[in-house]
């Protein structure tokens, strides 16, 4: 009972912090339309950014401040934010793909950069020992779990109120309008990139905060752990929690993450040992089939974007429900 | 320092143009990125390797090295066959998603999301087929000779160049000088105009799968018999293909290859002077440089 609890609490953890780095991808995609494929590089660069920040010194690694894991995860935000901010200032003006190319050949960089720059980041080793939320209470297992599991709904919940605060605002306001019409928008008088670039770097603070916590909480990075395939499923999550719906953000990246789970312990008990690389990469295509249903079917994800004006998503489904199932309602 | 890295940075760059001639293609009249091309490399190398052991297993004969290079009569045929195959994997792909998300007047960019998600199902469906571990055309050795002072090459390696001259030269008169060329411009240019003006857009769009998967096909085998066919290699060529067509100017095909070969030629001189670690760095600074100086690309028209 102790250990289903513990396992519980486990599980939740990991995934709330999926839920931060979604609600960070959500700002940038779900209401401002701007594509991001590096969103694994940013999360490794909020990762590593705290915990060098964060960890005791060690022989041959800069690095090993021992600060505090607020500062270090402030810190974490702020490099991925700053980051970011330099990627959409250099691609933001020019046409809506170049900055989905420029942020993969980001993530391709920073991974490189991970493996390569090995007196800052460990190499391929990575940093270990990064100190753990309340690791004073390592000793009671269940205890330490509930303690980690109560700093990561507060950091979900802090994310959602001060988001819900932007987007609610004048400035949220903005950002949809230049998402469903640019040249209205400007004859209003905004600048949309401005305005995509504040909501990009702000985004990439939040995901690198994401990136941070989830250090913080599993005490081990390695370059590994953030490959394409992490982008992928933080996608795939807020996709089918429904893009421009924070809720949905959360509720794809808990669900994402418990189909995640339980596909992955289903393919280690049903295959060999020596079949398993293989049924894990079926994993991954049976995702992206996933993926490319739901954007086919039901672009919106489970929740829909919540009371705003209708996303570009919503007008090509009711175009598409128009024009092939006539009578259908659409509630939008 | 020695002219070598020349010779490498050529035969990869060789490889990288022909896969930015489809990201191009699909770029200009498609438009948008579409992040499931590498995987068409990948596909093609795979499946001419699956034509080429079940010839070499029906007639032991083709298996044999023609001439000088390392492979024998069945990976030629391979390739025409794979080439085709590819085209139809781009097609399939196109009627099952791209095609349905157009016909519902889907965002440009669902159709850039779309792509990202079917290059991972295309790529890990290889790695379920065939697994992680590299495979090869042949196990023969070649041995590269002199060919400049400071310069060697294997044969292989100067068929890779001769071949990639004569697809460009081929694409290029296609594109130029026949009827089907001619409404792939126009339909690139303007496709309400060029559908106004009686020109069948289906059509067009079938082509540009076709040629852009068989050049990618051809691209990929390429890599496969100078290097090695594993199934991330499309991933690790993606960048490298962006950066490319990007540099050459978005539509065009001489630009995407000329871009081509400078991107491997850059790859080369910077393992050779820097450290083959940073090589996968190149094209990423290569596309930063390009969208601060000239995001339309070298050879691109204004406007990008």
């Amino acid at each position: 009972m102790i250990d289903l609890l513990s396992y519980g609490a486990f599980f939740l953890t990991m995934a709330l912090t999926y839920a931060v780095i979604c609600l960070g991808l959500n700002l940038q995609w779900g209401q401002t339309g701007l594509f991001n494929v590096g969103v694994a590089g940013f999360v490794a660069v909020g990762a590593y950014v705290s915990s060098i920040l964060t960890t005791p010194a060690i022989d041959g690694r800069l690095g090993g401040f021992d600060l505090p894991i607020v500062i270090g995860w402030l810190g974490g935000g702020l490099g991925a934010g700053i980051l970011c901010f330099l990627l959409g200032a250099l691609t933001l003006r020019l046409r809506a793909d170049y900055l989905a190319i420029a942020t993969f050949g980001a993530a391709v960089v920073i991974q490189l950069t991970l493996l390569n720059l090995e007196g800052i980041t460990g190499g391929p080793f990575g940093i270990g020992f990064i100190p753990r939320p309340f690791g004073g209470l390592a000793e009671n297992p269940s205890l330490f779990a509930i303690a980690n599991l109560g700093v990561l709904i507060l950091l979900v919940l802090v994310s959602y109120f001060a988001l819900q605060r932007l987007t609610r605002s004048p400035w949220g306001r903005v950002l949809r309008a230049l998402r469903e019409d640019e040249e209205a928008a400007k004859a209003l008088g905004k600048d949309p990139v401005t305005y995509r670039l504040q909501a990009f770097a702000i985004g990439g603070f939040i995901m690198g905060l994401g990136g941070a916590a989830q250090a913080h909480f599993i005490g081990f990075i390695a370059p590994d752990n953030y490959m394409p395939t992490l982008t992928f499923q933080v996608w795939t999550m807020l996709i089918v929690g429904g893009s421009g719906n924070m809720r949905g953000a959360i509720l794809g990246a808990v669900l994402v993450w418990a189909i995640w789970a339980l596909s992955g312990s289903l393919v280690a008990s049903v295959f060999p040992p020596d079949q398993q690389a293989r049924a894990a990469s079926l994993q991954i295509v049976l995702i992206g089939v996933a993926l490319c249903l739901v954007l086919l079917l039901r672009p919106y994800g489970i929740l829909g974007e919540a009371g705003t004006v209708r996303a570009p998503l919503r007008r090509a489904l009711r175009r598409d429900l128009n024009s092939h199932s006539e009578g259908q309602k659409t509630d939008v | 320092m020695t002219l070598q890295p020349i010779m490498d940075g050529l035969v990869n760059g060789s490889i990288i143009g022909l896969g930015a001639i489809g990201v191009t293609l699909t770029y200009s009249i498609l438009r948008f990125a579409n992040f499931a091309h590498g995987e068409m490399l990948s596909w093609g190398a795979y499946l001419a390797l699956t034509v080429s052991a079940a010839l070499g297993a029906l007639l032991p004969g083709l298996g044999t090295p023609i001439g000088p290079f390392s492979f024998g009569w069945s990976v030629p045929i391979a390739m025409i066959t794979s080439m085709v195959l590819t085209g139809l994997v781009a097609l399939t792909v196109d009627w099952l998603l791209f095609g349905r998300l157009r016909k519902a007047g889907s965002a440009q960019i669902i159709l850039v999301m779309s792509s990202f998600g079917a290059a991972l199902a295309l790529r890990n469906l290889l790695e379920f087929i065939y697994t992680s571990s590299p495979a090869y055309f042949t196990n023969a050795l070649q041995i590269s000779r002199p060919i400049l002072p400071g310069l060697r090459a294997t044969p292989d390696q100067l068929l890779v160049l001769v071949l990639a001259v004569i697809m460009v030269v081929a694409v290029h008169l296609l594109l130029t000088k026949s009827a089907a060329g001619r409404s792939m411009r126009a339909v690139s240019e303007n496709p309400d105009l060029a559908s106004l003006a009686g020109i069948d857009t289906r059509a067009v769009i079938r082509m540009v799968w076709m040629l852009g998967a068989a050049l990618a096909a051809v691209g990929g085998i390429m890599s496969g018999v100078v290097v090695q066919i594993r199934p991330t290699m499309g991933l690790d060529l993606l960048l490298p293909l962006f950066a490319a067509s990007i540099l050459g100017g978005i539509g065009s095909v001489p630009g995407a290859m000329i871009a081509g070969l400078m991107v491997g030629l850059a790859e080369a001189f910077t393992v050779q002077i820097i450290g083959a670690e940073w090589r996968a760095a190149v094209s990423f600074v290569i596309l930063v440089a390009m969208l601060l100086l000239r995001p339309q690309g070298i050879f691109g028209k204004a406007a990008a």
